[in-house]
């Protein structure tokens, strides 16, 4: 217990979720572990795009919507008015559903976010931009073509030119909202791959349609239901002995 | 049930669609006369002379004062009336969206796009020309930076708010600020769209007339000797095409009148110019 404790990355209680006067969320209750994968499931509109939206305050371009709770990163609340809201995007970074690279070369999408947030000098950006591209399995295959543009590059590079461009800050958590669910096979095994080896260094939640990658991938698995955490444990143990009725129809394909 | 007759039905689509057709014609029809018949009468004006003296005598002068004139005030124009443009644009699609000032500046822009542009020639008089004393050409290039604000702002909120939101929720979970993702994303992906508004608007002021009437009047001389120091024009009357046109069209001199005709050519193709470029620029990035 005490192990498990100490690995909490993210914990929260309470939060409560407005779209205008529309809830969306009801009191969420979830430990994050750090350094696993956590997979967010459940049907469309239940909830788990706009709870993973929270954890970077990514909601809040938007003014009719709103959070309520406590969403503690490493011991600090996160939604409160005090933090620094540009760190906090730079320790937790997101991948989007669609890929979306910066009308930029692909050189110049990497160190754009580290110029953003660090001093380096001419050499160092391209160290860290190279190092980057090859930890998001890109490098081989853009080594040649650093300045055309990102958005020249197929869907499955774009979507990893874009974690390249997340990791490249080096951030403690990534956020994946569907990362994949448009992008075509090969470049989703690609993907995946990718999780199983970025989760070494940092702490990955998922939010996924396809049950079989949430299986394939994560070590935990949260199932949201009508706003609603329904259910949180170890991968395995949601997918073969689910303790909740609601937890089995779903993954079991009786709905969703 | 009683059908309509199939062959009444066909005649009636045939007949709007050709009717539609000779519709589309007279207006293409009508651009290539002006161009054709302001190109026959102004290009036998153009001559060495035409561009690069000034005309006392009446005849065979040229109207290098007032293509000077007006270069410098369309420019002044742009540099006055681009940022503030582009930057009420900015507000109006990144901070003001759906606020009520928001919907106040928008409704007022539209408002001032629609307004005749001889009423802020007029304005400009009484606040400008007025107070200092004289005409002259920078009054001019307030006025016509007021008719292009609105345009450049409407436009400027129109080619940012085509950006989809995906692109900057992913500048802002980078940690970008809200004022980097509007000039380094937003601006770079919404680029053409911009540098098409502001040409557009350009191409618009720099053929208006009855706002430099009140203002930059008119020279038959350069704003200063010698003619380089085109600052001058800040404070005192300024020679530029337009009014030229008005003023030489309406001349008893024949020379003067074709040179009248040269100007309007000179005119006519820089506002082409400008369009075309406008176009070029908004295909390119199409690719």
């Amino acid at each position: 217990m005490h192990e498990i404790r100490d690995n909490i990355k993210i914990s929260v209680r309470g939060l409560n979720f407005f779209y205008g006067s529309n809830q969306a969320l009801i009191d969420n209750d979830i430990d994050i572990l750090k350094n696993k994968v956590t997979a967010v499931i459940g049907p469309s509109g239940c909830g788990k795009s706009t709870h993973l939206r929270v954890y970077n305050r990514i909601f809040e371009l938007y003014r009719e919507q709103k959070a309520t709770g406590t969403v503690m990163l490493d011991g600090e609340n996160i939604l409160s008015p005090d933090i620094d809201i540009l760190e906090l995007r730079r320790k937790v970074g997101m991948i989007f559903q669609k890929p979306t690279p910066f009308p930029m070369s692909v050189y110049e999408n990497i160190a754009y976010g580290l110029r953003l947030h660090y001093k380096l000098g001419r050499d160092e950006i391209f160290e860290k931009v190279e190092k980057a591209l090859r930890s998001a399995a890109l490098w081989d295959e853009v080594k040649d073509k650093l300045d055309k543009p990102g958005l020249a590059l197929s869907g499955g590079q774009q979507q990893r030119l874009c974690i390249a461009r997340a990791i490249a800050v080096e951030p403690e958590i990534i956020l994946m909202d569907e990362p994949t669910s448009a992008i075509d096979p090969i470049g989703t095994a690609k993907i995946e791959d990718l999780v199983g080896e970025l989760e070494k260094k940092f702490t990955i939640v998922i939010v996924t349609h396809n049950m079989q990658q949430a299986a394939r991938i994560s070590d935990y698995t949260a199932f949201f239901f009508e706003g609603r955490i329904i259910e949180y444990g170890e991968t395995e143990q949601i997918f073969t002995k689910p303790a909740n009725k609601k937890t089995e129809d779903y993954i079991t394909g009786r709905f969703g | 049930m009683k059908k309509r007759p199939v062959f009444l039905r066909k005649m009636t689509d045939k007949m709007v669609k050709v009717v539609s057709i000779m519709a589309a014609f007279v207006g293409i029809f009508l651009l290539f006369w002006i161009l054709f018949e302001v190109f026959m009468r102004g290009f036998s004006a153009f001559s060495p002379k035409f561009f690069m003296d000034i005309s006392l005598d009446g005849e065979n002068g040229g109207i290098a004062n007032a293509i000077v004139g007006t270069v410098v005030i369309t420019f002044t124009a742009v540099i006055l009336g681009v940022p503030a443009g582009l930057l009420g644009g900015i507000f109006l699609s990144e901070y003001g969206r759906s606020s009520k000032i928001g919907n106040i500046i928008r409704f007022s822009s539209n408002v001032m796009m629609g307004m005749p542009s001889i009423i802020i020639g007029l304005f400009i008089y009484s606040i400008i020309v007025y107070n200092m004393g004289t005409f002259s050409g920078f009054s001019g290039a307030v006025a016509l930076a007021i008719i292009m604000l609105p345009v450049v702002l409407r436009t400027t909120e129109d080619m940012l708010s085509l950006v989809p939101n995906s692109l900057r929720e992913a500048a802002l979970a980078l940690g970008t600020p809200r004022w980097k993702v509007t000039l380094n994303i937003l601006f770079r992906a919404a680029k053409t769209g911009l540098i098409t508004g502001v040409l557009l608007a350009t191409a618009r002021v720099s053929g208006e007339t009855a706002p430099l009437l009140f203002t930059a009047l008119n020279s038959y001389y350069w704003p200063a000797e010698p003619c380089w120091q085109f600052w001058q024009f800040f404070s005192s009357p300024t020679a530029n095409l337009t009014v030229t046109i008005n003023d030489y069209a309406m001349s008893p001199y024949p020379g003067l009148n074709s040179i009248a005709w040269g100007a309007s050519l000179l005119i006519t193709f820089g506002v082409l110019a400008l369009n075309i470029s406008a176009r070029i620029f908004f295909r390119e990035e199409k690719k």
